[in-house]
Formats: structure tokens, sequence, C-alpha cells
């Protein structure tokens, strides 16, 4: 004697929805209230640090989109090579994450930020200092954990959210 | 007003003392028809509030909370939204019923509150029939509803109309047999007098009848999960597809109004109407009507649309039988129970339902059992 049939079933889902009722809605007003997003996002940019760049080129062997371009002198005083010119159109990206991973020399990260949307198409495409770290832009745990391991924990929907401005 | 001048005219003695104030029943009248008018309006936002609000926060969202405190003023914004809308009449559609409809539609539900009491005489119009008013008055919506379908000359208005026609005159039956049993133990029809006689409320005395009445109001109003006729995901929106501007905003007028009137008549037919400790009765009244109504959001976040036919077998194999039964079975406890013994006709009728419930759920299977589709 299955009692779903008997009108059981409608109380089962009645007490649901009065349980959704006493407990905390799972949204946020977004403007106000942002969520934490995961620590090993792979955002919709990508930072690139010159200092550890040694001009290789892995990035843009492994771009399956070869979005990134890259532009090498040799510097015959130092014996090594520089870059001229680092240059990614956003727009081909696939948020892929293969050029963070083939880096040998850890120079790139994906973007932790969001809300990055630009206003003209050729802003998509950043060359050079546009690619660099900065407050704004700042780097995601993406196969990086030590930098993970510094963000903030991601927010659950579960969780109640508190913050409001 | 035309049921005023029949009582008028046919003498039929006035339960309520009239209020001695110059004028007579004239003032009365004005001053109970304007307070309906406002009761009507206020409710009908609040309603809306509740049932945004409500909804939201049962599905986990949080429902309009940008306009005003809480969101308190959605309904107002809704309104002058609404009033600022072009009209739009289709080109085929025929005119004057188009244009009538809506006013067809919202009389109805207005007049439903003449009988309502609000307090002990408290009420516009105190029939001796009050009970059967109210049964004939909330059908002529109906044709209001109907009205709008033809006129709209649109497929999905006509058959969001042929569906409400359907499922109004199946659904008649059951609210009225569901109403004559309440009518058989107060030993009245009028709407003050079942509040004066509910010294325990009919709820308890009448359980299977305010579940076949809730069920019945519920399809009758056109709520989920019987909302088969303005179903959005099917007939975009049944009706009233066609209707923009202050012309919708008086369906949507009339969708609350009907549902404030179906929480009111069962308050005052199963809650004991105005009755409570403490409170004002006015007071006790609005409250029920609130808590009637968030019962009704309730089962239309809970419950998914039915079909058409499950509609149907609804009504004509489940509603009617039971209230046939619960006709029968309170005839026979009015005629030989004693009166001085209701707390274990209480617990008889609950157990009556239950087991009846039980029953008839066996005999009405959806599919005849058959679990996989």
């Amino acid at each position: 004697m299955k009692f779903e049939r008997y009108g059981i079933g409608i109380i089962k889902g009645l007490t649901v929805t009065i349980r959704h009722l006493l407990r905390h809605p799972t949204v946020s007003q977004f403007p106000e209230q942002r969520l934490n997003i995961s620590r090993r996002t792979r955002g919709n940019e990508l930072i690139w640090s010159r200092e550890k760049c040694t001009g290789c080129g892995t990035c843009a062997k492994t771009c399956p989109q070869g979005a990134i371009e890259i532009v090498t002198t040799t510097n015959l005083a130092d014996n090594k090579y520089e870059v001229e010119k680092y240059q990614v159109d956003t727009g081909y990206c696939i948020q892929c994450g293969l050029c963070v991973e083939a880096c040998p020399y850890d120079a790139l990260f994906m973007g932790y930020s969001y809300e990055r949307a630009k206003y003209r198409r050729g802003d998509l495409v950043q060359t050079n200092d546009e690619l660099l770290e900065s407050p704004e832009r700042p780097a995601s745990g993406y196969f990086h954990p030590e930098i993970a391991k510094n963000l903030p924990r991601q927010t659950l929907l579960v969780e109640k959210i508190v913050e409001k401005e | 007003m035309a049921i005023t001048d029949f009582v008028i005219s046919s003498n039929l003695p006035m339960q309520a003392t009239p209020p001695d104030w110059p004028g007579g029943y004239w003032w009365h009248w004005l001053f109970f028809t304007i307070a309906l008018i406002v009761f009507v309006l206020v409710m009908v936002m609040g309603a809306i509030y509740i049932e945004r609000r409500g909804l939201g926060r049962m599905q986990s969202r949080l429902g309009p909370n940008r306009t005003g405190p809480f969101g308190l003023l959605q309904p107002v914004a809704d309104a002058i939204k609404v009033l600022l809308k072009e009209n739009i009449v289709p080109d085929k559609a025929d005119k004057l019923v188009h244009w009538l409809a809506p006013v067809v539609a919202f009389v109805p539900a207005l007049m439903i509150f003449a009988v309502v009491p609000f307090q002990d005489g408290a009420l516009l119009a105190d029939l001796n029939i009050g009970i059967l008013y109210v049964v004939a008055i909330s059908s002529v919506s109906t044709v209001g509803v109907f009205m709008a379908g033809w006129g709209s000359s649109n497929k999905y208005s006509l058959l969001g109309a042929m569906r409400n026609v359907a499922a109004v005159v199946s659904y008649e039956i059951p609210l009225a047999l569901s109403v004559v049993g309440t009518v058989l133990v107060a030993g009245t029809m009028s709407m003050n007098g079942i509040v004066v006689a509910q010294d325990i409320p009919f709820i308890l005395l009448q359980p299977l009848g305010f579940l076949l009445f809730f069920t019945a109001g519920c399809a009758e109003i056109n709520r989920s999960p019987f909302d088969l006729m303005e179903a959005d995901s099917e007939i975009v929106a049944g009706f009233h597809t066609e209707y923009s501007g202050m012309k919708f905003a008086m369906f949507y007028l009339v969708e609350y109004a009907e549902a404030i009137a179906i929480s009111a008549i069962i308050t005052t037919l199963f809650l004991s109407g105005w009755r409570g400790p403490l409170l004002p009765p006015w007071l006790w009244f609005i409250i029920k009507v609130i808590i009637v109504f968030f019962v009704m959001v309730w089962t239309r976040t809970t419950l998914p649309r039915i079909r058409i036919d499950q509609l149907m077998a609804l009504a004509w194999k489940f509603l009617l039988p039971l209230a046939l039964i619960n006709l029968f079975i309170t005839a026979i406890q009015v005629l030989v129970w004693p009166t001085d013994l209701p707390w274990i006709m209480v617990i008889i009728n609950i157990a009556i339902m239950v087991i009846l419930v039980l029953i008839w759920s066996k005999f009405f299977k959806l599919g005849w059992g058959r679990v996989e589709v």
C-alpha cells in the first residue's frame, strides 16, 4: 500500500515548500551582494608576468585558438630573448587554460576577476602592460595552488549570504 | 443593487437589524458599497504582495524587493505601469464584447462581498439566502471570461475560455453540494447566521466539506494547480492573451478579487468568520482571510498544473461522489445526532473524511494504476 497515491504526496510537497519559506533564500542580489567565485576559476582574462617570461613561445604554440602572438628579439649582450610584443586576443580565448599549464616558467595565470567585459572589440586585444597583474586583475589559483591558498573560499548558495552594502 | 431591491420589494425579513441612520438603508448601502470597494482593492494589493513574495520565498527566491521597503509598493508600481500602457484591440476582435468582458467579469467578483459579514450584522445585505446568492453570482464571472475569449478572435483565448467554462460548470456542482452540508448543520442560509451558528468552526464539523470546498473553490477561480485556462506554458495566457492596459489590469484584479472572495467565503463558512477572542471581529475576519489566501498560494507553488482530462475526472469522479456522500452523512447526523455531543461528531467526521478519501483514491487512480508511462 503506497500512501503517495492517497494524498500523502501532496502533503510531502507542501512540507517541502514551507521549509523553503522558513529558510533563507538561495539567491544573491548581484550588484549589492557579490559571491566569492571558485578559487581555481579560469576567468576570462590572462595574466602575464614580464619578469618570469623568457619568450620561449610555448604558450603561443599550445593555444588551440592561436590567440597569443609573441614577438621576441635576441639580446646578444645578455645572451637571451627579450619579449618585444606579447599580445592576446581575448575575444578568441576559450578559457581552456592550456597556455597556463604549458608555460614552463610559471609566467602565465588565469584571471580571477569577473565583470571585465569591454565596450569595444578592439579592447579585447591586450598587449604587453595591459596583461600584467594589477589590483583590478588578480591572478586565479588555476594550476597555481600557492595562489589558491591565499584566495577566499568560494561562497556556496546553501550558505546564508550576509554581506550587504 | 438589483438583489437588494428584490429584498425590499418582496418584504423578506432582514436578519440583522439595519443601522438606525438618517436615510435608513441608503446610507447603509452607500457606506458599505464604498467600504467594500476599498476593502477589495486594498486586499487585492495585499494579496498580490503576499502571493509574489510568498511564491518567491517558497521557491528559494526573494520576490520583488526593489519598490519601497520590502517591495511593498510593487502592486502600486504594477498598477501605474499597467494604467499607462497602450490599449491594443485586435483588428478582427468583436470590439463591444472585447470591451465589455473585463467589466462583466469584475462586477460579480465584487458583488460576492455584498453578503460577507465583517462583524455581527456588518454587511451590505444580510440576505436570508446569502450562500445561495454567492453560489449563483460567483459563476457569472465565467460569462465575462468567455466573452473575453470569444471577443479576442484568437485561438488561444478561445481555448482558454472553453476550458474555463468546462471547469467552472463542472466544479460548480461539488462546490454547491459541499456548501449544503454547512447549511444543514447551521440551519440557515444567511452568511451572518452561519457565522453565529459556529460555536465550533465548521472546518471541524465538516472536514470533508471543507476539503471539497477548498479544492472546488480553487478550481472555480482558476488558481493553480487548476489554472488550465491561463496555462502560460500551453496557451500563452488563455482568455486574456489579447488584452493590454487597463483591461488586462481588470482581469488581473478579477483573478485576485475572486481569490479573496473565495477566501472570505471559506472563512465565513468553515472558519467561524469574524468570531474569535480578544481582537476586534473585523480584524479576525481579515486575518482568517489572509491565512486562507496564504494556503492557496502555498498549494499553488507546490502542485504542478494538471491536464484537462484529469481536471474533469477530479470533478466528476472524486469531488462529486464525495460531496454527495458528505451531504448524505451530514443529513443523517443532523437528524439523529444529539446536539450536546459535538466533539464526538468532530472525531467521527474526521475519521469519515480520512476513510472516504483513502477509499476514493483507490477508485480514482491516474492511468488505472499504471506506473510506467
